[in-house]
C-alpha cells in the first residue's frame, strides 16, 4: 500500500519573512520523521499563505513492517528453569524456544517478532512534537504561561492519511479534515478531502501555491499596464513579500497628483515600497510615473474603494514627505551638529556629536572631505529622517545640496552608508568612499572597545555589514587605509571578512588565500594585487613544483630550528648547483616574480638534487640555511608558497 | 464614500460593540499618559490570574509628537480606543473584524491585512506579539498578545485591541486632515480640539520649565518608592509611575535630556514600574492561591 499524506497548520498571519525558513525547516523534519520510522514515503510538496503551512507526501506504508529479531538466551546447560526465565521474558514458553549454536557452546534463542505500528498512530504520536519544534526567529504562547510555543496561535490542523484523519492535539485543537478559508472571501469551516483540499481552498479565496500567487500578481499587473507606456519597477524582494502576506492577491493600479513628483525619487519611492509595500511604476524612459501598485489580499474592488483608499493613505504619506522637507529646511544641517548631542549613536558610546568628532578626525588623516563628515549624521535630526528611517543618508545629502553645499559634499553624505549590502555598490567618490569607510571604522573600533562583539548569528549592531562594507571599499575603492591601532579580537574579526570577501566573493581559492594573507594583509589594496599574481603563475609549469621546494625549504629550516641571524657569506658558497643558485638568486633581484619563478626553479631543483643542506662543516651547513631562508623570506613577501596545495600533495 | 459616522457615533458605536461582548466600558484614566496600555485598566489588570474585558477611550498625550496644529495627521494629543480581552479568546480576530463591521466598514469592499508588528515597551517591562491591521493601505489598529508586563510573563495571555480614532474616522470620512473630521453635526475635530493642539505644542516645546520639571520627577520618583514599600497603595504608587513618565516625554520634547542621562532616566522609570508590578503581583497573591 501507498498512501498520501496532507498536514495543514493553520494559524493567524504569520510575518512573511518567517516562511520559507519554516517550511524548509517542517520539511526535513517531516522527512527525517518518514525515514527514522520506516514508514516509506517522499515529502512531496510545501506550501504556505500568511495562515496556513502545507505538507504533502507520498508512498507512505500503511504500517511499518514487522521487525524480526533473533534474541539470545541463557546457555543449554544453564537448563530447564533458566530457559523457562528466558520464554516468560519473551512472553512464550520453553517449547518455543530455539537452539543457536556458537564458537562458545549452545544457546537458548527466540526469534522475536515485534509488529509494525500504523503509520497513522506513528504520525499520530509523533506530529505535535514535529510541529512545536519548526524553529522561528521569535514564537509566543497564548493558552497562557508555560503552554506550548508557536509564530502564532495554532487555530486549526488538518492531518489527512490517504482518507482518515490521523488524530493527535495541539493546544486544544484537535486535528480534522476542516480547513478555514480566506477571512473574507471563503468559509470558515471546510471539508476537504486530500484530493479536494487546494481546490475547495480557492473556491473558498485562498490559493495555496506560492508560485501561483506569484503568477496572478504578475499577470494581473501586465493587465493592468497593458495599452500604457509604463512598467512596474521590477522588486524581487517587495513581490516575494506581497505573495507571502496574501492568500488570495490581486494588484491594482493607483495614481497620485504628479505634482509630487517634485519630492526627490528617493522619498517616494521608500514612501511607496517600505511604507505602504507598492510596486512603483516607470516610463519608458526609466522616470518615476505617478502610479503605483498595491496588490489587495481580495478579489475585487468593486467600488474603487481600495484604489481611493490606498490613494489618500498615499497622499497623506506624501503630504507628510512634503511637510517634513519644508520645515526641515528651516534649519540647515550645518545648525544642526550642536543638536548631535541628543542623538545616542549606542548606549554605551555616547551620541552622535562625539562620533561625528572622531569621524571627522578620520577623515581629515585620510585626505576626505571633512564638511562632508562633520554634516554626515545631521540629517538624523531631521523629521523627514526620523519618519523614514531608511533615507537616512540620502535625505542628509539632497539637503546638502539644497543648501548649496558644494556637490562633493553632498555626494559624500548622500553615499555614506553604501555599500548596504553585497549587492550594493560602494560609494561613488572617493570622498563618499572615504566618509564611508571612517564611519564604518569607528563604528568597529568603538563597538570592540566595549566589548559588542558579534557572536554566532546575533549581530544586532550590524557589525559584520558594516566590516564586509569597510573591505570591499578598500579594496574595490582603493582607499589607502591600513587599520591603525585594530584590537587583537577586532583584526581577529576583520580576518574572517577578508577571507569572506575574498574566496566567497571574489572566488580565489582558499589556499592562495591562505597564502597570501600568511604574508600580510595590512595593506588589502597589496593583498588583492598579489592574489591576482599568484593565481595567474599558478597555472604556469614551473610554480607546483617550486611551491613544494618552498614546502620543502621550510620544513627544512623547522627541522634545523633555524635562527636566521647570520650573514650570507659568499666564501663558503660551494661552486656548482649551490653557487648556480645564489647567483640567480642575486641577481635576479628586483624582477618580477614571475619572471624569478622561471629561472629560479631548475636551480633550486638541481641545488636539492646535488646539494647536501646538511654539510658536515657547521659553518657551510649554517650558510647554505642561510642562502634557502633568505629565498624563501623574499618570495614569502608575496605570499607564503608553502600553504599552497599541490598535486602532488592531494 | 464620506458617509461615515461621526467621531462620537464611531466611538459610542464600538463601545456598544464591545459592551455587548462582555467588556467593562471604563472612562478614560485621568492621569497623562502617552499610551492606552499605560492605564491601570491594562498595566496592572493583564497581570495575574483572573479573567478581564475592558474597553475605554484613552486621550494619549506624546508631547514630541505635536506640530502646533499644522500638520494634518500629527497630534500631541490623540484618542485611542482601547479593548482588553483576557485571556484571549481563540475567534479575537473575528470579534475584531465584527467591530469593524459594527462602525460601517464593508469588509466585502475592502482589503484587510495583517502585518507583523510586534510591540515592546521597555520602560514598562512589557512586550507582545502582534500586528498593525491595514485598512486599504491604512494602519487603523494594534493587535497584540501581551507576553510580558512588568517583567511577569502573564498567567493567561491577553489580547489589546488598540484602534487610532482619529485615523480611522479621517478615513471612513474621506477626509485629508484629521481637523476636518467631522465630530459631530456642527463640530470639527478642529472647532473641538485645534487649540489643545497649539497651546500644548507651545507650551511643550518651548515653555516648560525644565527646571521645574526635574524637581517634579524627583518628587514623583521619592513617592512613588515610598508608596511601594506600603502595603494597598499600588494604585497611588502607579500613578506617580504614570507622573514620571510624562514628565520624561515632556523634557524629551524640550531636548533637556542627554543621550547619558537618557538611559539613566528610562532606568528609574521602569524601576518604579517593575516596583509597582512586583507590589500589585504580591497584593493579589493570596486571591491567586485561593484560586488555587
Amino acid at each position: 500500500m501507498s498512501l498520501p499524506f496532507l498536514l495543514e497548520i493553520g494559524t493567524e498571519e504569520i510575518p512573511d519573512w518567517m516562511i520559507i525558513p519554516a517550511l524548509n525547516n517542517l520539511q526535513d523534519m517531516f522527512q527525517a520523521l518518514l525515514d527514522q520510522h520506516a514508514l516509506g514515503g517522499r515529502v512531496s510538496s510545501v506550501d504556505a499563505t500568511p495562515r496556513r503551512l502545507v505538507l504533502r507526501a507520498e508512498g507512505l506504508l500503511d504500517r511499518q513492517a514487522d521487525l524480526e529479531e533473533l534474541v539470545m538466551g541463557p546457555s543449554k546447560s544453564a537448563g530447564a528453569g533458566a530457559a523457562a526465565g528466558f520464554a516468560k521474558k519473551m512472553g512464550t514458553t520453553a517449547d518455543q524456544l530455539a537452539t543457536h549454536s556458537t564458537a562458545k557452546g549452545e544457546y537458548f534463542a527466540f526469534s522475536k517478532r515485534t509488529p509494525g505500528q500504523a503509520t497513522a498512530a506513528v504520525l499520530a504520536r509523533e506530529l505535535p512534537n514535529l510541529i512545536l519544534k519548526i524553529q522561528w526567529p521569535k514564537s509566543m504562547v497564548w493558552n497562557g504561561k508555560g503552554t506550548e510555543r508557536f509564530i502564532r496561535p495554532i487555530r486549526w490542523l488538518v492531518a489527512l492519511l490517504d482518507d482518515a484523519v490521523v488524530p493527535f492535539e495541539i493546544g486544544g485543537v484537535k486535528s480534522g479534515n476542516i480547513t478555514v478559508g480566506h477571512r473574507v472571501l471563503g468559509q470558515p469551516s471546510l471539508g476537504v478531502i486530500l484530493q479536494n483540499f487546494s481546490q475547495v481552498l480557492k473556491a473558498n479565496g485562498v490559493i495555496v501555491s506560492a508560485a501561483e500567487r506569484r503568477d496572478k500578481i504578475e499577470s494581473g499587473i501586465k493587465e493592468l499596464l497593458a495599452g500604457k507606456p509604463l512598467r512596474a519597477k521590477p522588486d524581487p524582494d517587495l513581490l516575494h513579500t506581497l505573495v507571502y502576506i496574501t492568500e488570495f492577491p490581486t494588484p491594482i493600479l493607483g495614481s497620485f497628483d504628479p505634482s509630487y513628483l517634485s519630492l526627490p525619487r528617493e522619498v517616494l519611492v521608500t514612501v511607496m515600497r517600505h511604507h505602504q509595500k507598492y510596486l512603483s511604476v516607470e516610463d519608458t524612459y526609466g522616470r518615476l510615473s505617478p502610479h503605483f501598485i498595491a496588490v489587495m489580499n481580495t478579489n475585487a474592488d468593486p467600488d474603487g474603494l481600495v484604489r481611493q483608499g490606498n490613494e489618500r493613505v498615499l497622499r497623506a504619506r506624501f503630504n507628510d514627505a512634503r511637510f517634513f522637507w519644508d520645515v526641515d529646511q528651516k534649519k540647515k544641517l550645518e545648525e544642526r551638529v550642536e543638536d548631535l548631542k541628543t542623538v545616542t549613536f549606542q548606549a554605551k558610546l555616547g551620541s552622535y556629536f562625539e562620533k561625528t568628532l572622531r569621524v571627522v578626525k578620520l577623515v581629515a588623516g585620510l585626505g576626505g572631505n571633512e564638511r562632508a563628515a562633520l554634516l554626515a549624521k545631521c540629517d538624523l535630526t531631521t523629521d523627514m529622517v526620523k519618519e523614514f528611517t531608511d533615507l537616512q543618508g540620502i535625505v542628509g545629502g539632497l539637503y546638502a545640496r539644497a543648501q548649496s553645499e558644494p556637490e562633493e559634499v553632498a555626494r559624500a553624505i548622500y553615499d555614506h552608508y553604501k555599500p548596504l549590502s553585497m549587492e550594493d555598490e560602494i560609494p561613488s567618490t572617493p570622498g563618499g568612499r572615504i566618509l564611508s569607510l571612517s564611519d564604518k571604522w569607528d563604528t568597529l573600533v568603538e563597538c570592540f572597545k566595549v566589548g559588542m562583539i558579534p557572536t554566532g548569528s546575533r549581530d544586532p549592531f550590524g557589525l559584520r555589514r558594516a566590516a564586509q562594507g569597510l573591505v570591499r571599499i578598500i579594496v574595490e575603492g582603493k582607499v589607502k587605509f591600513d587599520f591603525p591601532g585594530m584590537s587583537a579580537e577586532l583584526s581577529e574579526f576583520l580576518r574572517d571578512r577578508v577571507e569572506y570577501y575574498f574566496r566567497d566573493v571574489r572566488g580565489f581559492a582558499y589556499d592562495e588565500l591562505r597564502a597570501c594573507m600568511a604574508a600580510g594583509w595590512n595593506d588589502l589594496i597589496d593583498l588583492e594585487a598579489r592574489l591576482l599574481r599568484v593565481k595567474a603563475i599558478r597555472t604556469t609549469p614551473d610554480f607546483e613544483p617550486l611551491a613544494a621546494s618552498f614546502k620543502r625549504i621550510k620544513n627544512i629550516l623547522k627541522q634545523a630550528n633555524f635562527e636566521p641571524s647570520y650573514a650570507l657569506s659568499e666564501a663558503l658558497i660551494e661552486p656548482g648547483p649551490e653557487r648556480a643558485l645564489y647567483d640567480e638568486f642575486q641577481c635576479s633581484y628586483g624582477q618580477p616574480l614571475e619572471a624569478r619563478i622561471v629561472t629560479l626553479r631548475p636551480k633550486i631543483d638541481l641545488f636539492f638534487d646535488k646539494v647536501l643542506v646538511n654539510a658536515p662543516d657547521p659553518n657551510v651547513r649554517r650558510n647554505r640555511l642561510t642562502l634557502l631562508q633568505r629565498i624563501l623570506k623574499e618570495f614569502s613577501e608575496i605570499a607564503d608558497f608553502s600553504e599552497i596545495v599541490t598535486e602532488r600533495q592531494s | 464614500m464620506s458617509t461615515g459616522l461621526t467621531f462620537q457615533e464611531t466611538v459610542l458605536r464600538l463601545k456598544q460593540y464591545w459592551s455587548e461582548r462582555g467588556c467593562i466600558i471604563q472612562e478614560p484614566y485621568d492621569v497623562e499618559v502617552g499610551a492606552g496600555t499605560m492605564a491601570p485598566e491594562t498595566f496592572l489588570r493583564v497581570l495575574g490570574p483572573e479573567p478581564y474585558r475592558v474597553a475605554y477611550v484613552q486621550p494619549s498625550r506624546r508631547p514630541a509628537d505635536g506640530r502646533y496644529g499644522e500638520n494634518p495627521n500629527r497630534l500631541y494629543k490623540h484618542q485611542q480606543l482601547q479593548v482588553i480581552l483576557k485571556p484571549a479568546p481563540a475567534d479575537v480576530i473575528d470579534l475584531y473584524l465584527g467591530s469593524l463591521k459594527a462602525i460601517g466598514i464593508d469588509l466585502a469592499k475592502h482589503d484587510i491585512k495583517f502585518e507583523e508588528d510586534n510591540w515592546e515597551a521597555p520602560t514598562l517591562g512589557a512586550w507582545g506579539i502582534g500586528w498593525q491591521v491595514m485598512l486599504d493601505g491604512m494602519e487603523i489598529s494594534q493587535f497584540t498578545y501581551f507576553q510580558q508586563c512588568g517583567g511577569f510573563d502573564l498567567d493567561l495571555v491577553p489580547a489589546e485591541l488598540t484602534y487610532g480614532l482619529e485615523r480611522i474616522v479621517a478615513f471612513l470620512q474621506n477626509v485629508d486632515s484629521v481637523y476636518d473630521i467631522i465630530w459631530t453635526p456642527g463640530f470639527r475635530y478642529s472647532d473641538v480640539r485645534l487649540k489643545d493642539e497649539q497651546q500644548f505644542s507651545k507650551y511643550n516645546f518651548e515653555l516648560a520649565d525644565v527646571g521645574m520639571l526635574w524637581q517634579l520627577f524627583d518628587l514623583h520618583e521619592k513617592e512613588c518608592q515610598r508608596l511601594i514599600k506600603l502595603s494597598g497603595v499600588v494604585l497611588p504608587a502607579y500613578d506617580q509611575v504614570l507622573k514620571c513618565s510624562h514628565i520624561f516625554n515632556l523634557l524629551d520634547s524640550r531636548g533637556a535630556i542627554s543621550v547619558t542621562e537618557r538611559v539613566g532616566v528610562i532606568g528609574r522609570v521602569r524601576r518604579l514600574a517593575l516596583g509597582v508590578a512586583d507590589a500589585w503581583m504580591k497584593e493579589i497573591a493570596p486571591k491567586v492561591e485561593a484560586v488555587a
